[in-house]
């Protein structure tokens, strides 16, 4: 059973519509009881990262996220999910963030003639040859990506980039958490070939 | 590096697919659901949903057809019609929508941008400006030479209409394209009235006014005809999108037409 996390941060149907259409079994949920009893956790969300953690304080779901992740248990972050794993964020006055990944979550300049938010759809640049959630995802694929902040890890975890102006972690990937900073439930094919991928993790 | 994106628009009204010339005489175009599918499948590379009458009728939109929309594809959706405050936006966003265009409540309420991109991230706030050109040297006709051509067409001056395309609501589009963006919201929809449906090609010289002055995104919108056209707005306009209707709900060029069109001509797309 995969938990999909509703937090009230945005667009969750789409990940569980994704996941279903390979007929996985999923739950969304706010209990933190319904997270121990999944195998598998996902943190959608999109928005801003200081009212995503008051709301999943509110819900009592940081000690439930933390000990999934903590039991060696498979987690994905996307897009904001991916952020909130990380200490501190730049958005809201540095907000600490769930502290699981070593790093920091920044804002794009805007002084390089590039639009922020970067919206649409950029190509990932493979780093890593041996991260699972990968799988059969050739280099340069075209994902969508809609966001104006992203992580910088301080380990190397990133199994992917993409290049906006800076080249910056689309991908990321340590043990049994995995983060994707583009949206694999809104970029089709190669998408949801991600998320098979992360159904077919153990 | 990020491709430039083709949208396909579904104007709704009554439940079916339609389109006009110029915001009026409308024409039937499909079953929403099914259209959506189609595109999913051409690969178009996010679908746009207006509800183009909700705003004027005071309705809401059409929720349910949001939400049969968001269950058969795999692609970013924007839906916009008859937004009122933040309890708009989350409904749209929990049936299934990533993000919504404000127009007329935008005019109406400028706090919503700051709200609702405060709340759900700016990333997620798409205001549609429909703009009209009001006065070009002078005079309030259209001209059609691009800025590049003719100097004095600088001079030119575009207002804001709200309740799709009944009222102007005497605001200057370059100011309020500033002011959206100062806001907080993360894209700006910008059709041109005299332009849409005509044909004709994108207004150059008003994508241009707006890209020039604002850092968020800008997705051009009215009077996609020719193959070429994308290409002008997405170059000389610095446009981050184009939007079309008719040419695609009529099968005039495919999405994958579009596309290698732009390719072969060095404008990055995803192909």
């Amino acid at each position: 059973m995969i938990a999909i996390i509703d937090y009230g941060m945005g667009n969750i149907h789409s990940v569980q519509k994704a996941l279903e259409s390979f007929g996985a079994e999923t739950v969304v949920t706010n209990q933190p009881q319904a997270i121990k009893a999944c195998d598998k956790v996902i943190l959608p969300g999109v928005g801003a990262f200081e009212d995503a953690l008051a709301e999943l304080k509110k819900y009592n779901l940081i000690s439930a996220l933390c000990g999934h992740i903590k039991s060696k248990k498979t987690f994905l972050g996307i897009c904001l999910g991916l952020q909130l794993l990380f200490s501190q964020s730049q958005e809201a006055n540095h907000s600490k963030g769930l502290a699981i990944l070593k790093g920091r979550v920044v804002k794009f300049p805007d002084t390089n003639g590039l639009k922020v938010p970067h919206i649409g759809w950029n190509q990932l640049k493979k780093a890593a040859e041996d991260c699972p959630l990968l799988k059969d995802i050739p280099d340069k694929s075209y994902v969508y990506f809609c966001h104006s902040y992203y992580a910088v890890p301080d380990d190397d975890i990133v199994a992917a980039t993409c290049d906006y102006g800076v080249e910056f972690a689309a991908v990321v990937c340590r043990d049994n958490i995995y983060g994707v900073q583009f949206h694999p439930e809104k970029s089709q094919a190669l998408g949801l070939k991600v998320i098979e991928n992360f159904i077919n993790l153990c | 590096m990020l491709a430039k994106r083709i949208i396909p628009c579904l104007d709704i009204k009554e439940g079916r697919v339609v389109k006009g010339i110029k915001f009026l005489g409308l024409r039937d175009a499909g079953d929403p659901v099914e259209v959506a599918k189609i595109y999913d499948r051409h690969q178009a590379d996010e679908l746009v949903f207006l509800d183009i009458t909700a705003s004027f009728e005071e309705r809401k939109t059409l929720m349910g057809l949001v939400e049969d929309i968001a269950k058969n594809i795999f692609m970013p959706f924007t839906v916009g019609g008859g937004i009122r405050d933040i309890d708009d936006i989350r409904g749209l966003l929990n049936a299934g929508a990533d993000k919504v265009s404000i127009n007329t409540q935008a005019v109406k309420s400028p706090d919503l941008i700051a709200q609702s991109s405060r709340r759900f991230g700016s990333q997620c706030i798409v205001v549609a400006i429909d703009a009209k050109l009001h006065i070009a040297n002078g005079k309030s006709h259209i001209e059609k030479k691009t800025i590049s051509d003719k100097p004095e067409a600088i001079s030119k001056k575009w207002l804001v209409y709200i309740n799709g395309g009944r009222t102007p609501a005497e605001l200057d589009a370059i100011e309020w394209a500033g002011e959206v963006a100062k806001l907080g919201a993360g894209e700006i929809l910008l059709t041109s009235m005299d332009y849409d449906g005509t044909k004709d090609g994108y207004d150059i010289d008003l994508t241009k006014a707006i890209t020039s002055t604002v850092n968020i995104p800008v997705i051009a919108s009215g009077g996609a005809g020719r193959l070429q056209h994308f290409y002008d707005v997405l170059t000389t306009a610095d446009a981050s999108a184009c939007l079309a209707a008719s040419v695609f709900h009529f099968q005039e060029y495919s999405i994958r037409q579009v596309k290698e069109y732009l390719n072969e001509r060095g404008v990055r797309v995803r192909l």
